[in-house]
């Protein structure tokens, strides 16, 4: 038994990486279905949302890149169809240079339709960019959502937008437009305008900024998604009411597309995860029952 | 099985082997893609911070590209030129700040990059100053003044007990519990991790078993951390092999 427990602490690292990617993989083909349980943090973001009435708007702060896709962008997904089938119009905007570009990505993934085209009033307007459809409900940029890209100058464009959002975000993205021609800007003079702040955060500029500035200083509640990693750190902000709702990484993308009804990419990987997360566990106990059963004899060794 | 047709999938999946190859072992293939990546990231950002930043913020401000007709609105130097002191005066501020900051370059004058240097310590510190110490601790420390039971702290529990006081019912044990468990957990740790940090005295005695208790904390939120960035890479990888297993090879949907 000794002899076994020794050649486990010293067992080739590339196995358990073979186990972990074998954990992570099978259950992708298996497609097992998994009971997700909503967690309070989650449940209170989407009680928020739901006592928003019909037509508020909502800032969306999509902070995050593609190496965050996994994680935050079933959170764009499921949010932004949470918000088409609720009636509440958005703007997109990024303190990440990437992040507008994931929303407009999100947005053409749950499009039901991205081919073809209308012309309304001498506009041409294009399905799954201008115009984008989920079940019963069709959405057009510049009245129902906009999509104002990404600004330089990290918390102090948060600042800015408190005193004046135009000087902040002077055009929208898609066309160079100014904003004052779209008729979802109107009346939003500044950020203490809007209703809601839907924050996607993968790090610095994200969360824990627009807590400090949008929620203490202009006080806009401002609920947020957030890298697994990120998630510890904006947990006290949940405590004492700074942040309305917390989603903490693909599980509680998860928990979210539960409660939105909509079964996404973070739903299917759950099975994945928990594989790998039983495996971990079982290494962590293995590893350490092998350490403590051999801890006397390389003592004895002067190891 | 529908492999892609994209030449973007096949150049993405190349590089995800290719780097996921260093868990085998260190080998060419992986120094080739991590030294692609270095140098895109290099070069992205270079551009990224041009074109969003030195364009916009400085080159268009001060009308340097109005001057070459390469963009339609005056800047600082036309305003100054013509006597209009305005705001836009600001973009010349911004610009003698940054040649002064470059002046690290040159060993002799370098101390000159230490003015731009402490106009930016100087402002960061103003904006933070009053902003940390609303949210990070008066709101904290607020938070962490509260009565030994709250029925309010546990998210829809004051509901929950209205509810069951209509019915003339109590509510249960195990919510009461974690309703008192919760606040004392938060009150302990508070103290016994404040307490851990604080050195003017020996640890020992009652201040050494408070501390302790302190570093048990302190040990469970790092534990706690460590794991959500378990879960955080895990989910990295699964992000990876639906797109490995389903855009590319086409072998899920």
């Amino acid at each position: 038994m000794q002899r076994f427990f020794e050649r486990l602490l010293t067992m080739d690292r590339r196995i358990i990486f073979v186990v972990i990617f074998l954990a992570l993989s099978v259950p992708i083909f298996l497609q097992i279905k998994i009971d997700i349980q909503v967690t309070s943090e989650v449940q209170i973001l989407y009680d928020a949302l739901n006592e928003l009435s019909r037509g508020s708007r909502i800032l969306v702060s999509c902070d995050y890149d593609p190496g965050s896709e996994p994680e935050l962008q079933p959170m764009a997904e499921s949010g932004f169809r949470y918000f088409i089938e609720n009636d509440l119009k958005f703007i997109i905007i990024g303190l990440w240079p990437q992040g507008p570009l994931q929303a407009n990505k999100a947005l053409e993934m749950i499009s039901e339709v991205n081919e073809g085209f209308v012309v309304e009033d001498g506009d041409t307007l294009y399905f799954g960019h201008d115009l984008i459809v989920v079940g019963p409900d069709t959405i057009r940029y510049g009245i129902d959502f906009i999509n104002l890209g990404y600004q330089v100058g990290q918390e102090l464009v948060i600042q800015r937008m408190g005193s004046s959002f135009g000087a902040a975000f002077p055009n929208d993205s898609w066309y160079g437009r100014p904003i004052g021609e779209f008729s979802i800007m109107d009346g939003l003079n500044k950020l203490s305008d809007f209703d809601f702040i839907y924050n996607l955060s993968a790090g610095y500029p994200g969360t824990y900024e627009w807590v400090q500035f949008a929620v203490d200083r202009f006080h806009v509640p401002v609920g947020a998604g957030n890298t697994a990693v990120q998630a510890p750190l904006v947990y006290p902000y949940l405590d004492t009411g700074q942040l309305s709702g917390l989603l903490g990484g693909m599980k509680g993308g998860a928990e979210f597309e539960k409660l939105v009804g909509y079964k996404g990419r973070a739903t299917l990987s759950m099975v994945s995860q928990t594989a790998a997360h039983i495996f971990v566990i079982l290494f962590i106990v293995i590893g350490n029952i092998a350490y403590f059963a051999t801890r006397g004899k390389q003592s004895k060794r002067g190891l | 099985m529908e492999l892609s047709g994209e030449i973007g999938f096949w150049i993405a999946a190349f590089f995800t082997i290719g780097i996921a190859s260093f868990l085998y072992k260190d080998n060419p293939f992986y120094k080739f893609c991590e030294a692609v990546f270095v140098g895109i990231s290099a070069g992205y950002w270079f551009v990224s911070l041009y074109f969003q930043n030195m364009l916009p913020k400085l080159f268009d401000g001060l009308g340097i590209t109005y001057m070459f007709g390469l963009w339609d609105e005056k800047g600082a130097i036309q305003d100054v030129l013509a006597g209009q002191w305005n705001i836009n005066i600001l973009h010349i501020l911004a610009l003698v700040l940054g040649i002064m900051m470059l002046m690290r370059l040159i060993p002799s004058i370098g101390w000159i990059s230490r003015w731009p240097l402490s106009v930016i310590v100087g402002s960061t510190a103003g904006l933070w100053m009053v902003t940390y110490f609303q949210s990070n601790f008066l709101s904290q420390l607020r938070q962490t003044v509260i009565p030994l039971f709250d029925m309010n702290k546990i998210h829809g529990l004051a509901e929950v007990g209205t509810n069951l006081a209509a019915q003339g019912k109590l509510i249960p044990f195990d919510i009461y519990f974690g309703a008192y468990l919760g606040n004392i957990v938060l009150i302990v740790g508070t103290l016994t991790g404040l307490i851990y940090f604080y050195f003017s005295k020996e640890h020992k005695g009652a201040l050494g078993g408070a501390a302790k208790v302190g570093i048990y904390f302190l040990m469970i939120t790092f534990g706690a951390s460590f794991g959500y960035t378990v879960m955080s890479r895990m989910s990295l990888l699964i992000g990876r092999l639906y797109f490995l297993f389903g855009d590319w090879l086409g072998l899920v949907r």
